[in-house]
């Protein structure tokens, strides 16, 4: 066929259009089994040391939290009588009696305080509420705030607009300020909501804890929120976005492959790096006598009631001083190789 | 940039009104009052106390009341401390917290910034690990945990520094150290990171090709550079020395702002809740628009939206 030498149309040729050999086929196979991305952020994990010691301490400091108390020989409101105000290791005389006599009495690891109560039992305890605030005030914080971003991400226009001016206006409130008021003007309602019917579990979890979990909601998910929607709109306009739509993905594909892949990794590391100042904001509103009611022992309470004895008793600050430092400290380093693992655009 | 301006203290004004607005109605919701604690005292007599600061009338009198009185000037009088204005408390108190507050900022932006330009400086030897694993630490600790090990080392087992009270020079050491601790980490962190960034800049290349001195370099270059994201933490850095004081004054028992804020609450003192809630807000607030403002004056990439 011949073909005028200035026409723009390509010149094919019949070969181009013939079956592919096998030779050729297996060029385009994969050279190595794709590595995940959990995979390959889990083997960058395992091999940053300061991170996986972190791990192992919050492991370690989980056990004696949650698993530990339960069969441990003390309850931590159980007052025992004649054992006020032990040091560490030291026996009370009936327990030394009780010694004497043959039977085994359970040594108090850390002493007892005023009340006769073991130590070592109610720094558990206390590092249980520290845990237990840092995970569920991370948890409702994850959740309001990945929901309010998305929706302002994806409805855009003055629906975002009002949305953000109200996390603006949120983000500029002096929380610390908010806190302290909020955590003591909800005990009462809460108190009253206790007594209804069908609302007892208030009462098991506690007042208190409860009030601060809500603290959490009202004002800490506004950075959360902030980051999914600037990363949800940061990735929608992403080249690979619109080359899965070009290629026909459906919006699915697009949100389960690209958007929450992509966002995944940021959304864990702010999570983690959310638990210790959740931890810290607890344990400080209970320094203040604002957090756990009595005889539930925090970090933070036991670490104000004992400057008082600072004296003769400096024990009895030491071990909730290092532990509620050491949780802290933990999930900063391990939120730190979380973010280096899996979300290396993230380091600063 | 005026509009800018005009927006950002628009915005400060708002979120005080929300602030004041919630104080309000949070403080009303505890339980008792604040004339409860105080024993032998007749029910006529509380009423009549109650008529006599205006606590009779419905809510919302008390609060129109209240912000009409607050915007003349008139924060009331105290319900706790009888006959002395709100005005004058936080006059007496918060001198005491901003010497404490403003030498530990101080304090924390005169080692904070040379110990992360040095680390950056040395990165991967000795002094830089050294100082990466402390302020790392610092910003694990808490900050009642500094005051109480502080207290007991310096205070109680040394016997060098007084543990209490504010009388003298000697009593300033500690309040202070603990106060600066966890912004001295956080500035040392901040510093070296973006000190590393402009390090790594290319006009650092060319002021080096060109030939200039290590020092022009090191000051007329990399610092005045490195230096502006710490700016934005100088705002945030004023509300947590101011809010940090809660449990630094209530450890070294030191009359000032933030202690009163706490006793305040408990003693349900209406009054001097609303009065510090708006001074400690509307100083946080005003500091962090001027510093935004200073911000995008000092450096002219920042898009003013």
């Amino acid at each position: 066929m011949s073909q005028n030498i200035l026409s723009a149309q390509p010149r094919l040729n019949p070969d181009d259009f013939l079956p592919a050999t096998a030779e050729e086929k297996q060029s385009l196979e994969f050279m190595r089994p794709s590595v995940s991305f959990w995979k390959d952020g889990f083997n960058r994990l395992r091999k940053n040391k300061v991170a996986m010691v972190s791990f192992w301490v919050i492991i370690v400091v989980m056990i004696f939290a949650f698993v530990v108390p339960s069969f441990y020989p003390y309850q931590y409101a159980q007052q025992i009588r004649g054992s006020e105000r032990l040091a560490p290791m030291q026996y009370s005389e009936l327990e030394k009696a009780a010694i004497a006599a043959g039977q085994s009495v359970f040594p108090h690891f850390l002493g007892t305080d005023k009340l006769g109560r073991d130590y070592a039992i109610r720094v558990m305890m206390g590092s249980r509420v520290s845990l237990l605030v840092g995970l569920v005030a991370t948890a409702i914080v994850l959740v309001i705030g990945s929901i309010y971003g998305s929706i302002a991400a994806y409805f855009g226009g003055w629906t975002d607009l009002i949305m953000m001016r109200i996390v603006d206006i949120i983000y500029t409130i002096p929380d610390i300020l908010l806190i302290v008021l909020l955590s003591f003007a909800l005990k009462s309602p809460l108190s009253g909501l206790a007594e209804l019917p069908g609302w007892k579990w208030v009462n098991t979890v506690g007042v208190n804890l409860i009030s601060i979990f809500v603290v959490f909601a009202l004002l800490y998910w506004v950075s959360m929120a902030r980051i999914v929607r600037g990363q949800i709109l940061q990735l929608k306009e992403q080249e690979y976005v619109t080359a899965a739509r070009a290629l026909g993905a459906s919006n699915r594909r697009i949100i389960k492959k690209h958007l929450l892949t992509n966002m995944i990794g940021t959304l864990i590391v702010t999570t983690t790096l959310q638990i210790p100042s959740a931890i810290f904001t607890e344990s400080f509103l209970s320094f203040l006598g604002l957090g756990v009611a009595v005889p539930m022992p925090s970090l933070g309470s036991l670490a104000s009631d004992a400057i008082s004895g600072l004296q003769t008793y400096p024990y009895l600050l030491f071990a909730p001083s290092i532990l509620i430092s050491l949780i802290i400290l933990s999930f900063n380093l391990l939120g730190d190789g979380l973010r280096d693992a899996f979300d290396p655009k993230l380091k600063d | 940039m005026n509009r800018y301006i005009l927006k950002r203290i628009l915005f400060g004004v708002l979120t005080l009104f929300i602030v004041a607005t919630l104080t309000f109605v949070l403080m009303q919701q505890v339980p008792g009052g604040p004339f409860v604690a105080e024993k032998s005292i007749s029910a006529a007599a509380m009423q009549a106390m109650r008529q006599k600061y205006g606590l009779d009338k419905p809510l919302i009198v008390q609060y129109w009341n209240y912000m009409t009185n607050a915007l003349h000037g008139d924060f009331g009088l105290s319900l706790k401390e009888r006959g002395r204005t709100v005005a004058e408390i936080i006059a007496t108190k918060f001198p005491v917290s901003a010497r404490i507050g403003g030498i530990s900022i101080l304090l924390a932006l005169a080692l904070g910034i040379p110990l992360g330009c040095i680390a950056a400086m040395n990165r991967g030897k000795a002094v830089d690990n050294v100082i990466i694993v402390f302020s790392t630490m610092g910003i694990a600790v808490p900050s009642f945990v500094i005051c109480t090990v502080l207290m007991y080392f310096f205070g109680v087992k040394l016997g060098w520094l007084p543990t209490y009270g504010l009388t003298s020079w000697k009593n300033y050491i500690m309040p202070v150290m603990a106060l600066a601790f966890y912004p001295t980490s956080y500035i040392a962190r901040q510093m070296r990171s973006s000190m590393l960034d402009v390090l790594g800049q290319d006009y650092m290349r060319t002021a080096k090709a060109k030939g200039l001195s290590e020092n022009k370099i090191l000051y007329k270059h990399a610092l005045r550079n490195a230096i502006l994201p710490i700016i934005t933490y100088v705002g945030p850095l004023i509300a947590y020395t101011l809010t940090g004081s809660f449990v630094v004054e209530k450890v070294f028992t030191i009359p000032g702002l933030g202690g009163e804020f706490v006793s305040s609450i408990l003693n349900q003192d209406y009054m001097v809740i609303m009065g510090t809630t708006i001074f400690l807000a509307a100083l946080i607030i005003f500091m962090n628009v001027i510093v935004d403002i200073g911000y995008t004056i000092a450096d002219p990439r920042i898009k003013l939206k």
